[in-house]
């Protein structure tokens, strides 16, 4: 491995800044490493060795030139399948956008590149973000870097993988109900998800629009900061995007990294306290808790009753969504089409190319989001569900009041065996158990890594009131300071 | 008792534009009643006097500036379309015809 894929992104920017390397040569490494263990990893679906190369290239001339660099230029980087990238393919782990190259960038593209980013290429995913392993992709599972027989997680397994495998230092992810946290803490790495409204939708193919979230991948605590700061701000093309100032992440991972938490209050969620988690997962999570208390913080055990709600909750309000977001795919437009032989009329060319084009998971929930909203229904279903909603906002509500931040393992288990989760789809959706909450109030929560259980990473939750995602930031790098770096094993 | 009917699903799938396969049927039929016996769990909640949350940020009449910006070219929307004719989407006949 080269010693260029080992550093952190903060490292790298300054290594280029300084002239030490250039961009080109730091795409190289990471481009190289990713032809060395793509084929035990499958974390991309598409590598853009072109692009990659020339959006170096034009961060080395800017510097030869004498223009300010900004904070993470030169700095590779990885981006999920479900962000729309301008003439490079988008397929969102789905056949039926095989091919699809879309005509414009989404607003994390544009930021990413004006703020001189390096892409990589796409990484893979679980079909339109929906699951929890990356094994409902339609181009084949990604593997984890810790144990290659089993998941990295989903829906971002892809992203989590590339940058656990040292693919790159960077990635971004989305997270509707825990894709860039889970991935995170079974890979051994970081992953955030901002408050919703902070980061732009604008060019993210939607899946559940009141919940999607883009955020960022990293590898430490400060990495993910710098790079929450280049995409986050509001953005007039998103009408959900929140007109307010970013909090300083940056700042709050460079206090937290002083290992002082001093006046800081964790409120440990009672009802995530262990409850259906295994064992391991929940004695990485008190060690963590007890190392937090040691730099200076208090605790507290908060009450959320809402939250044993938030599971069904969850899968009432994103399939109805999805049912929705989805229908735009009809072989019209652009993407699949089948059976268009004269014979069918175009109502079935429809049913056919969605029943061609999506997998098995999709058509899981687009059925059952029409269910949930049909007549008859609605009130007991998708109604009810928005009203848990409101309760579980109360209760982080009512939470925050005694804690400044809640804590809770990220997620219940280790990664889990390719296969063994896949025959019953909900014993997959309770991998998302301890994220969708956050997901739900509209909060910004952190998996960052707390310890290993049976070998395998486990991640602490740390989940911050809407529009202070600061705090979370603040006690993730102070974790950092007591627990030692997760480092997978050779591949 | 199962809390939806392998019938119910076909017509769901119907409704979705979904040409669903017999064993597709089959196979979702008895998945989608694990999940709805599960998720049925929120009825226990009693939330009659809850307002609903349909999205957590409370920004209402969100607009932009009246301005003209540059869209897609018509070329550049019609690259990716599966077919197209005479400078739009062509689709399968609509209405026949004959009638």
């Amino acid at each position: 491995m080269s010693d260029l894929t080992k550093l952190t992104a903060a490292e790298v920017a300054k290594a280029i800044a300084s002239g030490e390397v250039s961009a080109e040569e730091t795409a190289r490494a990471h481009l190289a490493r990713i032809d060395a263990v793509e084929s035990k990893i499958h974390a991309f679906l598409h590598v853009d060795t072109d692009g990659a190369i020339e959006a170096a290239r034009a961060v080395d001339a800017a510097r030869a030139a004498g223009e300010e660099l900004g904070p993470l230029a030169g700095v590779p980087i990885a981006v999920k399948d479900v962000i729309a990238t301008r003439n490079v393919p988008t397929t969102a782990g789905s056949k039926i956008l095989e091919g699809w190259t879309p005509p414009y960038d989404a607003t994390i593209m544009t930021r990413l590149r004006r703020a001189g980013l390096v892409m990589l290429g796409k990484t893979n995913m679980d079909e339109f973000a929906m699951g929890s392993s990356t094994e409902y992709s339609a181009y084949g599972p990604t593997f984890n870097p810790w144990d290659t027989t089993r998941i990295p997680g989903g829906s971002g397994g892809g992203s989590a993988a590339a940058v656990g495998a040292f693919e790159a230092p960077l990635a971004i992810g989305t997270d509707t109900g825990g894709s860039i946290r889970q991935p995170a803490a079974v890979t051994g790495t970081v992953g955030a998800k901002p408050t919703y409204g902070g980061t732009s939708r604008y060019g993210l193919i939607a899946f559940s629009s009141s919940l999607d979230t883009p955020g960022p991948c990293a590898r430490t605590v400060e990495d993910a900061a710098l790079l929450h700061a280049v995409i986050a701000g509001h953005d007039k093309r998103d009408s959900t995007s929140i007109p307010a100032p970013v909090p300083d992440v940056v700042g709050a991972a460079r206090l937290g990294a002083s290992g002082d938490l001093s006046g800081v209050r964790l409120g440990m969620v009672r009802e995530f306290a262990g409850e259906g988690a295994e064992p391991g997962v929940v004695a990485a999570y008190r060690e963590s808790v007890e190392a937090l208390v040691k730099l200076g913080a208090t605790v507290v055990e908060v009450s959320c009753p809402s939250f044993a709600y938030a599971l069904p909750a969850y899968y009432l309000i994103a399939p109805s969504e999805c049912s929705s977001n989805l229908a735009r795919f009809d072989g019209v437009r652009y993407g699949l089409r089948t059976g268009d032989d004269g014979k069918h009329s175009l109502e079935e060319v429809m049913s056919l190319t969605r029943d061609a084009g999506f997998g098995p998971e999709v058509k899981r929930r687009i059925i059952l989001g029409t269910y949930a909203l049909s007549a008859g229904y609605y009130d007991a279903y998708y109604g009810q569900a928005q009203k848990v909603r409101t309760l579980i906002s109360r209760d982080f509500a009512a939470a925050f009041e005694q804690a400044d931040v809640l804590v809770a393992p990220t997620t219940p288990f280790v990664a889990f065996p390719l296969g063994s989760r896949t025959s019953d789809p909900y014993q997959m959706y309770l991998a998302d158990l301890y994220t969708i909450p956050s997901n739900l109030y509209g909060g910004p929560a952190i998996s960052v890594p707390c310890g290993l259980s049976e070998g395998l990473p486990v991640g602490l939750q740390i989940m911050a009131p809407t529009m202070a995602d600061d705090r979370m930031y603040r006690v993730a790098a102070a974790l950092e300071t007591a627990v030692p770096p997760l480092t997978p094993p050779a591949l | 008792m199962a809390t939806i009917s392998r019938e119910e699903v076909a017509h769901l799938a119907r409704l979705a534009r979904l040409a669903v396969t017999d064993d597709e049927l089959d196979m979702f039929a008895g998945q989608l009643d694990v999940i709805l016996q599960s998720v049925a769990k929120i009825g226990e909640v009693s939330a009659a006097d809850v307002p609903p949350t349909s999205h957590s940020v409370p920004l209402t009449n969100v607009f932009r500036d009246d301005v003209v910006v540059p869209g897609l070219t018509r070329d550049e929307a019609l690259a990716m379309a599966p077919d197209e004719a005479e400078d739009r989407f062509r689709v399968p006949r609509i209405l026949d015809e004959e009638a």
